[in-house]
């Protein structure tokens, strides 16, 4: 009994990368919502949490006609970077950057909105810029939001099918990631196949929850 | 030397309150800033730190214009050298004892950190995280953390309140030698009479966003004592009539006492009134042997 591995390596793969840019994007992101009085800040928590409720598909599909290069996003891509973002890896990045964009940067927001904002400005009083007063006194009191977002975010991608199947397609080592080998098999009628797959996906997906639970159960019983 | 003129206008739960201060503050003063809550206090200690923005007005200290509306400066909070002491301390929760205090201190100043430790007696829990602390503890810990910077100026929002009275004292004692050693200017938030006659050199009465009273505690708090005479305000709680008198229930601070008073003493005034209260002097009521009697002088 036979695994081809390369579907999951390519999950892995794209929750990994997606969820470093999501981290690298959505702390600023997450940051900048939590403490912003601006009238317009409901807009933007609105388009970030967009992805929640929108069918992978509708999704998909936008970002299927953005990336064309008969589009004009997709065309100033190709002519100015020589970059195809449809049925690539790099738009499969993109896609899942903005699909799982709401579960990386709601938990942080929630995580800064939950300490109290005397920290903030007791470092601010302090002399401290304020992305010192960020690594040193915000992110180390709420290790519990930080990787909630990180484990939330790489599950969730790990979970992708309708934008990836949209935009990626199913091309073996570039776009067919496991959750669509699993579709793959099961159309071509290889149950025992697609049972490989879904049960390693199962099986990653408990394990990366339990991992949140326990932690955040150990760092709330510790003063963090 | 401090220059502060400041105008704000707060939206409270109660209504709108313009917040007006106009006072110069000496080198090394103990200013206190006393009044009821909602009056603005803790408003003024927040725009001098700049984490809240006049909306007119000009801060300089010590010839650093910290804020100042016509030429457009508004320093940010970092740039100010201010230190405060926050009402619930604010200690970061993920730092030693001497990481919090170093925080503020910067680095290589290792030296400076252990003085300030012994100085607060915190050398023996240095390693300990905040929350093993007791509330005596921790205030001392934010306050070696907000002078570690050696700042202009030292800000205590309410810095006691909640303490009890015993470690309140102790640490008033504390604040007093740590001002008579750094000569920091301090401006402390309080709303205990006790504390500013302990500490301050210079009290501020807020009323309503107004300084109604400046000067020196006894300058402030003993005025109604113009004919030197002492004199209280109490409450009255009851009014009752005996005979010819009246005996009236007073509450005086916690006390409840009962004071004798004549029709003519007690005229336009009702139960729930605020009345200061003054020594007649051994006045004879109907050829009685003469004892001392309070004459009530009412007021408000």
């Amino acid at each position: 009994m036979s695994i081809d591995w390369q579907p999951l390596w390519l999950t892995v793969q794209l929750a990994s990368v997606t969820t470093l840019v999501l981290l690298l994007l959505g702390l600023p992101l997450a940051y900048t919502i939590a403490y912003s009085r601006s009238r317009f800040k409901p807009l933007f928590e609105t388009l970030i949490s967009m992805p929640l409720v929108l069918p992978p598909s509708v999704l998909g599909f936008y970002l299927l006609l953005a990336f064309s290069p008969q589009q004009a996003f997709g065309a100033w891509l190709e002519r100015w970077f020589h970059v195809q973002l449809a049925f690539s890896f790099a738009g499969l990045v993109l896609a899942s950057v903005i699909f799982s964009l709401p579960f990386m940067v709601q938990p942080l927001q929630a995580g800064f909105q939950h300490l109290p904002v005397a920290l903030l400005e007791a470092s601010r009083t302090l002399g401290k810029p304020d992305h010192v007063t960020l690594m040193r006194v915000l992110l180390p009191n709420m290790k519990g939001a930080v990787l909630t977002a990180v484990v939330l975010s790489f599950a969730h991608t790990v979970g992708e099918f309708g934008v990836v199947l949209m935009i990626g397609g199913n091309i073996p080592g570039v776009t067919r990631v496991a959750s669509i080998a699993v579709y793959d098999q099961v159309e071509s009628l290889q149950y025992a196949a697609a049972h490989r797959y879904a049960a390693v996906l199962l099986l990653l997906s408990f394990v990366t929850l339990l991992l949140v639970y326990v932690l955040n159960r150990r760092w709330r019983a510790a003063p963090a | 030397m401090i220059e502060l003129t400041l105008s704000r206008r707060l939206d409270h739960p109660a209504g709108v309150l313009h917040l007006q201060l106009d006072q110069p503050v000496a080198d090394g003063a103990f200013v206190a800033l006393f009044g009821p809550s909602g009056a603005g206090k803790t408003s003024v200690l927040r725009m001098l730190a700049g984490l809240h923005r006049p909306d007119a007005g000009r801060i300089v200290v010590n010839g650093v214009v910290w804020f100042d509306t016509a030429a457009s400066i508004d320093l940010p909070p970092q740039r100010r050298s201010v230190g405060m002491v926050f009402q619930d301390y604010a200690l970061f929760p993920n730092l030693s004892v001497r990481a919090n205090v170093g925080y503020g201190a910067g680095a290589g100043a290792g030296g400076w950190v252990d003085d300030l430790l012994a100085m607060m007696q915190l050398t023996g829990l240095q390693h300990q995280l905040p929350a093993t602390l007791s509330g005596g503890q921790k205030q001392r810990v934010a306050l070696a953390r907000a002078v570690a910077r050696k700042p202009a100026l030292l800000l205590l929002d309410e810095p006691l309140a909640a303490l009890d009275t015993g470690l309140r004292l102790q640490l008033q004692d504390d604040l007093a030698r740590l001002h008579r050693q750094l000569g920091v200017t301090t401006v402390m938030v309080t709303h205990d009479i006790g504390e500013v006659f302990r500490l301050a050199d210079v009290v501020w009465r807020l009323v309503d966003g107004r300084v109604d009273a400046a000067g020196t505690p006894a300058e402030v708090f003993l005025r109604p004592r113009q004919a030197g005479r002492l004199a209280m305000r109490a409450q009255v709680l009851s009014m009752r009539r005996e005979e010819v008198v009246i005996i009236v229930s007073l509450l005086i601070g916690q006390e409840i006492v009962d004071i004798i008073a004549v029709d003519a003493d007690v005229e336009g005034v009702r139960v729930g009134d605020t009345v200061l209260l003054s020594p007649r002097g051994f006045d004879a009521i109907g050829g009685a042997a003469p004892g001392p009697l309070l004459k009530m002088s009412f007021r408000l």
